[in-house]
């Protein structure tokens, strides 16, 4: 009991938006920083994995915004956080989509960018105490 | 490169949401196994419902 309430205060502690940035700059981190390792290594594991073979299946990462399904894929990318960043600037992910696989890799990189999001605000929900 | 079959790219893509909407949409561990169960089953469920659907119509 004591224990949980200790482990409870350090998660109360620092800036409030902490978690959700650092979660979204880096799957999972917004999880660590609040002490919640297995949820935190959980997320971090499916979002890089998914990520990851997204790449691997030569998906396309999103750069410009010429129409709107472009800067809807845009924002997906983005979700990545640090990953997209990096990625754009080793210049992995394919220009174009040329085969079957690579579309699905395109998909996996916008949809692991969402999840990232939808991980990072369940940590800002942790810290606020809307969450358990 | 890695170029998955249609069904293993469904699996994998379900498996991770599932882990993902499992940790983030339910409060307590044991019910968060059930739900990422949950939309695993619902996932590739409907793909293979859905795959089916569209072979029969396709004929």
């Amino acid at each position: 009991m004591a224990i949980e309430e200790n482990k409870n205060a350090a998660a109360g502690q620092g800036w409030i938006y902490l978690p959700l940035i650092a979660g979204w700059l880096v799957p999972g981190a917004g999880h660590f920083l609040l002490r919640k390792w297995g949820r935190g290594a959980l997320i971090a594991a499916s979002i890089v994995g998914m990520y990851g073979l997204g790449i691997a299946m030569q998906g396309k990462l999103y750069a410009g915004a010429h129409d709107i399904l472009e800067i809807l894929g845009l924002v997906g990318d983005l979700g990545n956080g640090l990953l997209f960043i990096v990625s754009r600037l080793l210049g992995l992910g394919a220009d174009q989509v040329q085969v079957t696989t690579a579309d699905y890799g395109t998909r996996f990189i916008v949809v692991a960018g969402l999840l990232n999001v939808i991980a990072a605000v369940d940590a800002h929900n942790l810290r606020t105490g809307r969450k358990k | 490169m890695f170029h998955p079959s249609h069904f293993a790219a469904v699996v994998l893509f379900a498996l991770f949401a599932s882990v993902v909407f499992g940790i983030t949409q339910r409060e307590t561990p044991r019910r968060m196994v059930h739900y990422g169960i949950y939309c695993f089953v619902l996932f590739v469920g409907a793909a293979v419902v859905l795959s089916w659907l569209m072979f029969l119509i396709a004929r």
